[in-house]
């Protein structure tokens, strides 16, 4: 029997109130033992409260090639942002 | 070489001038592809060797203090083998090749450890003088144009920087000790030192990868650079220790603001990489016994994946 471990993306909480961030990957043959490993390899200096481990070929992920039309109509729309409105100095608390 | 391709390499290495980190799913030129993965994967199997000359005294270490510092450095390279055979991986090679080609000798990993460690004092040595030269090049690491490996050398340089003061804390603790403990210290320092600055690679006129890295920033300084760094930064620390460093031409240069020191050895450099260092044989033997006798374990933990994973399926059904 040949069979590779499958990969798993390590996602840690590392405190409450904040959100869970991608750390980085390991092998694992199952979700059990990848929080177990992502403990051991990711967690050895208190990182972390809480773990998610998702199978790599569960992400799906966008094509950096087509980073441009997906991520650039964003780029003119300036009035989105406070910034672009003027008001004078006197406005407080806006 | 095609237009649309020229084009392509004109653009990555604009966003290389840039600043721009390259991420897996970029494109990206095949020679960097595979630069990436040779000297990824190299780097990851110095990690997990590496741990050998160390494991080796665990089980005596002289104090529980020391026991328990061995073993918490140790179990992070094996932690930093993995963060980087991960990076690796994200350029589409998979772990069992790459555990094939370290088991069977084709891939190298850093000459320092095939070297014995022969004393307690080596374990000063080796935190001290290894990983210091170890952590010099990791830092510059940390600003590489590749993503994952970049953000593999900040996780671990967090992590390294235990592992230098641990080593120079027993440096420490010998030499001002015995009579015998402190010369157990400066036979260690005599030992590892050169091999120490062999880690940083052949000079730079001996060195052709470095051109190409440099425009790639896969390194951002040289060799000799590198180098440089680590003897001026190390020397007033064996200072401070009373030891001697083992180079009769060591010395301040003040116009250059740096230390002169004697020629390195390169035939032995270059007969250790060869695989004729003292222990490569050793090494690489540790690794595949380590290998072939988790098998059963790796075979056994796919095979109850799948049956619990059968149970789920049948359950629901
Ligand atoms: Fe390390
Ligand atoms: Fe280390």
């Amino acid at each position: 029997m040949k069979k590779e471990w499958p990969i798993w993306e390590i996602f840690i909480r590392s405190k409450n109130g904040l959100e869970h961030r991608h750390v980085g990957s390991l092998h694992a043959a199952d979700a059990e033992m990848a929080i177990q490993n992502a403990r051991d390899v990711y967690t050895r200096r208190q990182e972390g409260v809480s773990v998610w481990v998702v199978e790599s070929k569960h992400i799906t992920a966008s094509n950096p090639e087509k980073s441009g039309e997906l991520f650039e109509p964003a780029k003119d729309k300036v009035y989105r942002h406070p910034t672009f409105y003027n008001l004078p100095d006197e406005v407080k608390h806006m | 070489m095609d237009n649309k391709s020229r084009n392509l390499e004109e653009e990555f290495q604009a966003r290389i001038d840039a600043g721009e980190n390259i991420e897996a799913k970029d494109w990206m030129p095949e020679k960097y592809r595979k630069t990436h993965i040779r000297q990824i994967s190299q780097h990851a199997h110095s990690e997990v060797v590496g741990m050998l000359p160390e494991g080796n005294w665990i089980t005596r270490a002289p104090s529980l203090r020391r026991k328990v510092a061995l073993l918490a450095k140790v179990q992070d390279e094996a932690g930093h083998g993995l963060y980087l055979y991960s990076a690796a991986e994200t350029l589409g090679i998979s772990r069992d090749e790459l555990m094939e080609q370290l088991n069977s000798g084709k891939a190298k990993y850093s000459s320092i450890f095939n070297y014995p460690s022969l004393t307690w004092a080596d374990m000063g040595a080796i935190g001290w003088l290894v990983d210091g030269a170890a952590i010099i090049n990791q830092v510059m690491l940390t600003k590489t144009s590749y993503g994952p490996y970049a953000r593999a050398m900040v996780r671990i340089c967090k992590e390294e920087s235990f592992h230098q003061r641990q080593g120079y804390e027993i440096m420490l603790t010998l030499c001002n000790g015995t009579e015998a403990q402190k010369a157990m210290a400066q036979d260690a320092l005599n030992r590892w030192w050169w091999p120490s600055l062999m880690m940083f690679g052949p000079r730079d006129e001996e060195s052709p990868h470095t051109e190409q890295s440099m425009k790639w920033k896969i390194k951002r300084k040289t060799n000799d650079e590198l180098r440089q760094q680590f003897i001026d930064q190390t020397v007033p620390q064996a200072d401070l220790l009373g030891l001697t460093i083992p180079d009769k031409d060591l010395k301040w240069n003040d116009e250059r603001g740096s230390y002169d020191f004697g020629p390195i050895d390169w035939e032995e450099f270059w007969n250790v990489v060869k695989g004729n260092g003292l222990c490569n044989r050793k090494r690489l033997k540790a690794r595949n016994e380590a290998w072939d006798n988790g098998k059963w374990v790796r075979d056994a933990a796919v095979a109850y994946a799948e049956k619990q994973a059968e149970r789920k399926v049948s359950k629901a059904g």
